[in-house]
């Protein structure tokens, strides 16, 4: 067992673990922060997908011991203080961008880093990005719609298929 | 997963000096190890993290026009920032997804050789070097089959040279469910000729496609290699695709790969 210490959603925490402790299982294990999901446990998935640095990560396929001083955001972590809803959320709703809902933690989180680098996505973009995020319930189409949506483009087009 | 320790040096000399250790194994990204050591095909005692080495991140050109990438840099990296040798950015910018893509390392991927992975084919057509903390490796001497390379226990691969082409194009066809190349092949045209080389395809790992080479050097254009196929003798037969369809495919993508180049 070894000391870890990172920030997750801007508070700094840390704990025990393990040298095969996956960065998931401290999330959501040492943490209790659930909102991250674990699908498939084998990077295919994205239902796990986190911030790591900023940048999209799936939490299942890094060690904790590798965020050591890293800087984590969850689901957990986007939404205001007061519980409002971030663009991309509040459209996933409007639009219907889930059902079950497991793989929407992913979907929101690699929603949010594509906006971050590309604010005004193409369809296509957004389709090519989602590439490592599955979703078994949706076809994908409300989801498309949902990013458009929250980069404050057009979703008629897409609503015409 | 068994368990094991992880450390994180922050040079090349702990790096290695730490790999010394009996079972002690290099950690890049860990977008092809994690899967490895989850199913217990791997029992490293200890994972040397090389992700918090900065000397073996990033990209620059040197005076010749060489373009030399770190061996620690990221797909995401290389996608975003190798656009001196656009055909190389643009094969770093389709693997796996932009989650795989800021983690997963150049390094990594040549260490591993995966017969189906995309970097082995652009190194053995651009004539690259493989530079490691003891040597340089020609890209010709580097692949010697199905994940085995010329590296030694406890090397660790520090740079790739790039000598850049004149025009150069990656065509892959992608295996839908896992992303990979079902066969991938990489054209580049230098002053002195040009270099074709296949992945996904052979039994023996990525492979210079000769016959191709030759044609394309004399007249670069798809016509070129008009009546001529590869051999199916020796390529890989799966759910995926038989012997006689890969070896198929590699002349259809050979001459999408050159149109492509221009
Ligand atoms: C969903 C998914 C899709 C993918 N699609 C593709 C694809 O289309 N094409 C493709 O080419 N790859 C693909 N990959 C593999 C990906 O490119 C990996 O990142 C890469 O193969 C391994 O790099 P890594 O840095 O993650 O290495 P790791 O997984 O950390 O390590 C792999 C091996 O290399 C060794 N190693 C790591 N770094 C070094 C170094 N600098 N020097 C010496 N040895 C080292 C390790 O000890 C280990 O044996 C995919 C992976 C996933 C999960
Ligand atoms: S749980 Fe991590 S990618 Fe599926
Ligand atoms: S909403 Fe059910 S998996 Fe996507």
């Amino acid at each position: 067992m070894a000391k870890v210490e990172m920030t997750v959603n801007g508070k700094s925490v840390s704990g025990e673990v393990e040298g095969r402790t996956l960065l998931v299982e401290f999330i959501r294990g040492k943490l209790e922060l659930t909102g991250t999901h674990v699908g498939c446990d084998t990077s295919q998935c994205g239902a796990c997908l986190v911030h790591v640095n900023g940048q999209a990560v799936k939490s299942c396929t890094m060690f904790a011991a590798e965020a050591e001083g890293a800087e984590v955001t969850t689901i957990e972590g986007i939404t205001g203080k007061d519980g409002s809803l971030t663009a991309v959320q509040q459209a996933f709703q409007d639009y219907h961008g889930l059902q079950c809902g497991f793989c929407t933690p992913g979907m929101v989180m690699s929603a949010t880093a594509l906006l971050k680098d590309n604010p005004k996505p193409s369809e296509a973009e957004i389709r090519e990005y989602l590439k490592g995020n599955i979703c078994r319930c949706t076809g994908y189409h409300n989801i498309v719609k949902a990013i458009m949506a929250a980069s404050g483009q057009d979703v008629g087009a897409i609503a015409a298929e | 997963m068994y368990n094991f320790d992880v450390v994180t040096p922050k040079t090349v000399a702990d790096a290695v000096a730490a790999l010394g250790e009996e079972d002690a194994q290099a950690l890049g990204g860990g977008q092809t190890l994690i899967p490895t050591l989850k199913q217990r095909l791997a029992s490293p005692s200890k994972l040397v993290s090389l992700t918090g080495i900065d000397e073996i991140k990033g990209i620059r050109t040197d005076e010749s026009g060489t373009l030399c990438i770190g061996g620690g840099t990221t797909h995401g990296t290389i996608a975003g920032e190798g656009s001196a040798y656009p055909a190389l950015a643009a094969l770093a910018g389709n693997i796996g997804d932009p989650a795989v893509r800021n983690r997963g390392t150049i390094g990594g991927s040549l260490a591993n050789n995966d017969p189906s992975a995309c970097y082995p084919a652009a190194v053995l057509a651009s004539g690259a070097t493989i530079v490691t903390n003891t040597r340089e490796i020609a890209a010709d001497d580097y692949f010697q089959g199905m994940f085995t390379t010329a590296l030694e226990e406890a090397e660790i691969i520090t740079e790739v040279r790039f000598p850049v082409p004149e025009k150069a194009y990656y065509q892959k066809f992608e295996q839908p469910a896992s992303r990979f190349s079902l066969v991938g092949v990489f054209v580049a045209k230098y002053a002195d000729g040009v270099r074709v080389a296949v992945t996904g395809a052979s039994n023996d790992g990525v492979f210079r496609w000769t016959e191709a080479e030759t044609a394309l050097s004399s007249n670069f254009s798809a016509d070129a290699l008009d009546g001529l196929a590869a051999s199916a003798d020796d390529m890989i037969a799966d759910m995926h695709g038989s012997a006689a369809y890969r070896a198929h495919l590699i002349g259809v993508l050979t001459k999408r790969a050159v149109a492509a180049a221009g």
